[in-house]
């Protein structure tokens, strides 16, 4: 790992100023994705502010209609919450999927969105349940935040503050993890919302998408059999060694099936 | 440099350290504890695995000022004197071990598991282990000596 100054922050406007005077500087949420990448000396940022003494960051609200997270709540606080088991069991679960329990009790909220990895578990959740990100600046409604591979809405400069879910009359998600990481090599959340079916895939793309022919199918009827027959284009979609841009586009299928079998 | 304070093992310290300065390498390096292991140095194989306030992390994907004020245990930190912690003593009582490199982050792990999962079966403890390898694949024994642990 490179040199570099470390800060800790005490408010979002002290990160915010830190952040601006620094040369190339870089926000540490938890830490799970950007420490490794320091590691490899695939980053080297000038400095690193940390976000950890900004209480305010960190917290589950749960009114009626929505459940709102801290950006710098960790994914064990999510999948352990009694408040968001009753809310949304769906996001509990798909929380305490992701990774091993020594990362979901550092990674956040915030750092998974913002950096946006194509095989993260929270895009499917934030795109299904049409979910708000909150900034310092302003919000961004999920249809609009995700741009592209390790690319978000997000300006230089602006920092996650919370993440509201419209509670879903019903949600599901189902993901077919990389067997050593654990990351979905395919994930899929499908959700009744009050605005409708959505079916949000994560892992076999650059970042999280829709799939609006699922979506209708499932408008006319919400069964299994409903999304069985309907294949993806596995144009553009992700390929490693651990699995080819066909096999993702047929898992995405077999993971929606499941996902509205468990809905 | 940065300096850091911290608790480890209920003793006070303190450093001043580089900033990139990870905390199993002050640990090891600093401290002189060398019980934590590294093992792959990328998050995947746990056998860095320390209690942060109480929690099972990863020490070498933390940086040892992000661990400042906190009250860190590692292997070390266990016994006391003579008396090994439940936990070891059912890895000892289960063959939980081969080459033992593993064995102080599947400790710490399996404590961790056993604080959130009082009554944890099988299942649980496999599924909860999945951040820890074992290059000798000896999990049979692992398993049983978290679940058997008379914690």
């Amino acid at each position: 790992m490179y040199q570099f100054e470390y800060h800790k922050a005490s408010s979002v406007d002290d990160a915010l100023k830190k952040l601006s005077s620094a040369d190339d500087g870089k926000i540490l949420a938890g830490g799970m994705t950007l420490l490794p990448t320091m590691k490899q000396r695939l980053a080297a940022p000038s400095d690193l502010i940390d976000l950890a003494g900004v209480y305010d960051l960190k917290g589950i609200k749960v009114d009626g209609a929505s459940v709102t997270i801290g950006a710098m709540t960790t994914h064990y606080d999510v999948h352990s919450s009694a408040e968001v088991q009753k809310a949304i069991p769906a996001l509990s679960k798909l929380a305490g999927l992701i990774g091993d329990p020594m990362v979901r009790h550092r990674g956040t909220i915030g750092g998974s969105l913002a950096n946006s990895d194509p095989s993260a578990d929270y895009p499917a959740a934030v795109m299904a349940l049409g979910a708000t990100i909150k900034t310092n600046a302003r919000e961004i409604a999920a249809d609009d935040y995700f741009k592209g591979l390790f690319e978000t809405a997000l300006e230089d400069g602006e920092l996650i503050v919370s993440v509201s879910f419209p509670i879903p009359k019903r949600a599901a998600y189902q993901k077919f993890p990389q067997p050593a990481s654990r990351y979905a090599m395919v994930g899929v959340m499908v959700a009744e919302t009050a605005d409708g079916i959505r079916v949000a895939v994560t892992g076999a793309g650059p970042c999280a998408f829709r799939v609006p022919d699922m979506e209708k199918a499932l408008t006319a009827k919400f069964a299994p059999e409903s999304v069985a027959d309907i294949k993806i284009s596995a144009e553009g979609l992700n390929e490693d060694i651990h699995a080819s841009a066909d096999y993702r586009a047929h898992l995405v299928t077999v993971m929606a099936k499941r996902a509205v079998a468990e809905a | 440099m940065a300096k850091v304070s911290m608790t480890v093992n209920g003793k006070a310290v303190s450093a001043n350290v580089e900033p990139r300065t990870l905390l199993v390498e002050y640990i090891r390096e600093h401290l002189r504890l060398t019980g934590t292991h590294v093992g792959c140095d990328t998050t995947q194989c746990g056998a860095c695995t320390v209690h942060v306030n109480g929690q099972a992390m990863k020490s070498c994907t933390m940086l040892a000022v992000q661990a400042e004020g906190a009250e860190v245990t590692t292997i070390e930190g266990l016994a006391k004197g003579d008396e090994l912690h439940p936990m070891q003593a059912s890895f000892k009582e289960n063959h939980g071990l081969q080459c033992g490199f593993c064995t102080p982050g599947m400790v710490m792990a399996g404590i961790d598991i056993r604080r959130r999962h009082p009554n944890a079966d099988e299942q649980t403890v496999r599924h909860e282990l999945e951040g820890n390898l074992c290059r000798c694949t000896g999990y049979h024994n692992i398993v049983k000596a978290i679940m058997n642990a008379q914690v």
